[in-house]
């Protein structure tokens, strides 16, 4: 066979015809316009990602529940000689809440009460004396020995526990309750008769409205008892671990960033910093917690449970403290706080060293009063929003062993604490479905706990932006 | 010559001269910076010596943890693979729900969106990212998964399942994905797309075929990332997918109807830690120095995905300048 040459093309061949190049530009379009729509679309779907999630929260956190009371509120009040249309549980008086108490509190109950915090700073109600001076002499004396009384807050949440004994049988979510309320009392009256409720009768339930999200829950101490939990110990216990984050992250992350971007000169061991910080910034908060466990309430356990400080017995038995988990907290924050740090130090324009250098003054002297205040905002915002990120971690808390049952406030950086995220954690584990609405009026706390964290750091980024001008 | 002696001399005391306050600010200032330093130091030492105590005792060695594929401290059995597997199955899961989600919505925003639009949508995003990941474990728990076995059947999907952990931690880090990828775009000059409708390119074809490729480093450096944090990702994972490790035999167990199975629950290396430490955890126990090893892992695998995401960047940022 002879080699032959390739035809040549003909112009037709490199150009379409009209009809053809029609079609093509058709074609070309609808595949531009599908591509913008789907891209569009997935931008909705991480939107309705978002509004689901917060659905969800809101939906959880109100709603209808079918709640069965052992001793109605109204006949305790009544039993008192108060008028029940007008006085609730709330508007009775201290003693008389520790009368209802000590009326239908078996002993034994009562007693552990009272070693875990007492009633009365002059009288004890369930121990005798002499007893209770044996047992706070004995070598590991109970809460109640050296914790103040309890107040007025505390014992009517006792009361509702032990005394009203709510139990919530069933409970419904907000949007199906504003729809059709009838649907959930078909719904328990069905339960009823198939027997999932064998312990109650059909009429002893009560049909109301709940907002787990309440004054009262954000009021009241934490509670095996779904029905009065609240999550005060818990708001205490994250209140806290901001305020010992923000005592370790802010200097020494502050710190760090003005000797890297004002002081440090091109060296390996500067440069192996900055690497590092990157490299810190990485690291699954999960690691630091387990640093956390390790270093701070191993092996520096005489520090964070304050025992160094005392002479006495110290104020925690282990380690296992506030301390540990702000500085824990601290520490997984301090690289995120650096870097916003020097975003803001190195966009503060050149000139203004140059003017502080040329009048004479030294390196430090320039930044303290030129440099820093117009890295403020910048400085202030990232930091707050570092916070922020810090304020929703549970899993370092977790390792560091924020006790999830307290039901005391923490009084000091040695206390045993639980925190907010730890509460809906535990919450949300467990299979009932109360659990499941505390969990979501937690989130929704954390959500607006958080929500003003970063207004406040838009408020700031406006205020000082605006005078550095 | 005297002249020139006065000028050192006074140059030489003015940088003599005794600031005892500048130094101590300094050398204080020095310290914050070495205490990052001092972070690691202390991260590498407390997971190696544990780790080394964990091989050390008789129960375990270096070889099983690294090879076998089981999990079960009960009966003394420590092998990694199927914490792994958990770990990698809701992984890649994220990451196909991360991806295609937050590409295409960088890719809008960059490329499509008007100045309005973006003022809307990039708040939304950035609200994401400030939710904690506890909440995520609870909406995986009370939404996904209900919603997951009402359309899937109950039979199928399992109440602990890693399709659900998986969707919920790849919606955590859309956010990531989405900013990441747009810094990465809005890097390439706009003389490319310049020139490319210059060609008579279409939108589509200028963001697809110019746009994309010349920051494809940055946004895969930026999906890299993205996978870090999904492979660091706690509470979702232990709230959703179970605290029962998947154990398995290769050649025996069928790799797609139960290996691979992304409808039961499957326990991950972030949530071995966490169920452990929640527990009773008393020191010097081989449950106590297991975390320790494990946690070992994780570190080695996100700092190796975080160094392969520098060198793509580094290598990104080379393109243009």
């Amino acid at each position: 066979m002879s080699v032959q040459a390739p035809e040549r093309p003909t112009t037709a061949d490199y150009f379409p015809t009209e009809e053809e190049y029609v079609g093509l530009l058709g074609r070309r379009t609808r595949r531009a316009t599908w591509f913008k729509l789907f891209c569009l679309g997935m931008l909705t779907i991480a939107v309705l990602a978002l509004a689901t999630l917060l659905y969800t929260i809101v939906n959880d956190s109100f709603g209808l529940v079918a709640v069965v009371n052992q001793n109605e509120p109204e006949d305790i009040v009544a039993g008192l000689g108060h008028d029940p249309e007008t006085t609730t549980l709330g508007d009775l008086d201290y003693d008389e809440l520790v009368g209802l108490l000590e009326a239908n509190v078996s002993s034994g109950v009562g007693r552990r009460l009272e070693r875990e915090q007492r009633f009365y700073e002059d009288r004890l109600v369930f121990e005798d004396e002499a007893t209770w001076t044996e047992i706070c002499s004995s070598d590991a004396p109970p809460t109640g020995c050296t914790a103040g009384p309890r107040d007025g807050a505390n014992v009517l949440a006792l009361v509702q526990e032990r005394v009203v004994v709510p139990d919530v049988i069933a409970s419904y979510e907000l949007v199906p309750s504003m729809l059709d309320p009838e649907a959930f009392e078909a719904e328990v009256m069905a339960g009823f008769e198939a027997g999932r409720f064998p312990e109650y009768t059909a009429d002893q339930a009560q049909f109301e409205w709940r907002a787990w999200f309440s004054p009262t829950f954000l009021m009241s101490p934490a509670s095996a008892t779904p029905e009065i939990a609240g999550i005060r110990t818990a708001i205490l216990g994250s209140l806290w671990l901001v305020v010992i984050t923000v005592l370790f992250a802010v200097p020494v992350g502050v710190g760090a960033a003005i000797y890297l971007v004002e002081f440090a000169r091109p060296s390996r061991f500067n440069s192996f910093i900055q690497t590092n910080i990157n490299n810190l910034a990485g690291v699954p908060s999960i690691i630091y917690g387990m640093l956390g466990l390790a270093i701070l309430v191993r092996v520096l356990e005489p520090f964070t449970s304050g025992a160094i400080f005392t002479s006495g017995p110290a104020p925690s038995d282990n380690g296992r403290t506030i301390l540990s988990a702000g500085i824990t907290l601290g520490l997984l924050t301090l690289p995120v706080v650096i870097i916003s740090a020097q975003e803001a130090l190195k966009a503060v324009p050149d000139s203004l060293r140059q003017a502080g250098m040329a009048l004479g003054a030294t390196r430090w002297q320039t930044v303290r009063s030129q440099i820093i205040p117009v890295a403020m905002p910048g400085i202030l915002t990232g930091t707050i929003l570092a916070i922020a990120r810090a304020v929703g971690e549970t899993a370092p808390l977790i390792l560091v062993g924020a006790a999830s049952f307290i039901t005391l406030d923490p009084t000091g950086p040695f206390s045993k604490f639980t925190a907010l995220p730890i509460q809906i954690f535990q919450w949300t584990s467990f299979p009932q479905e109360e659990f499941r609405n505390l969990a979501a009026a937690a989130s929704l706390a954390l959500l607006i706990l958080l929500l003003t964290l970063n207004a406040a750091a838009i408020v700031f980024r406006n205020r000082f932006s605006r005078r550095a001008e | 010559m005297s002249t020139d002696q006065t000028e050192t001399t006074l140059r030489e005391s003015l940088m003599k001269s005794p600031r005892p306050g500048e130094t101590a600010i300094r050398g204080f200032l020095f310290i914050c910076g070495a205490i990052s330093i001092a972070t690691t130091i202390g991260i590498l030492y407390e997971l190696g010596t544990e780790s080394f105590l964990f091989f050390q005792s008789e129960e375990v060695s270096i070889l099983e943890f690294m090879t076998d594929t089981f999990w079960q401290p009960q009966i003394g059995r420590f092998g990694i693979w199927p914490l792994i597997l958990g770990t990698m199955l809701i992984s890649v899961i994220a990451m196909l729900v991360a991806i295609p989600i937050g590409l295409a919505s960088a890719i809008y925003l960059s490329e499509y969106a008007s100045r309005r639009v973006r003022n809307f949508f990039k708040p939304i995003l950035e609200i994401l990212v400030g939710i904690p990941t506890v909440v995520y474990g609870f909406f995986a728990l009370t939404f996904m998964t209900p919603l997951l076995r009402d359309v899937l059947g109950a039979n199928v999907v399992g109440f602990f399942n890693i399709l659900s952990a998986g969707i919920v931690v790849g919606i955590l880090i859309v956010p990531l994905v989405s900013s990441l990828s747009e810094d990465a775009l809005s890097a390439v000059p706009d003389s490319l797309r310049q020139a490319a409708y210059a060609l008579g390119a279409s939108k589509f074809e200028v963001s697809m075929r110019v746009v994309v490729p010349a920051a494809l480093s940055g946004i895969a450096a930026g999906i890299v990332i993205a996978m870090s944090r999904a492979v660091g990702e706690t509470m979702v994972v232990t709230l959703a997918s179970g605290a029962s490790p998947r154990n398995f035999t290769l050649g025996q167990d069928s790799f797609f109807g139960y290996i691979l199975n992304p409808f039961q629950g499957a326990q991950a290396m972030t949530g071995y830690i966490a169920i452990t430490a929640s527990g009773d955890l008393s020191y010097n126990t081989i449950d106590y120095n297991s975390i320790f090893a494990i946690g070992l892992t994780l570190f080695f695998m996100t700092l190796g995905l975080n160094a392969l995401s520098r060198r793509l960047v580094n290598r990104f940022r080379q393109a243009y300048e």
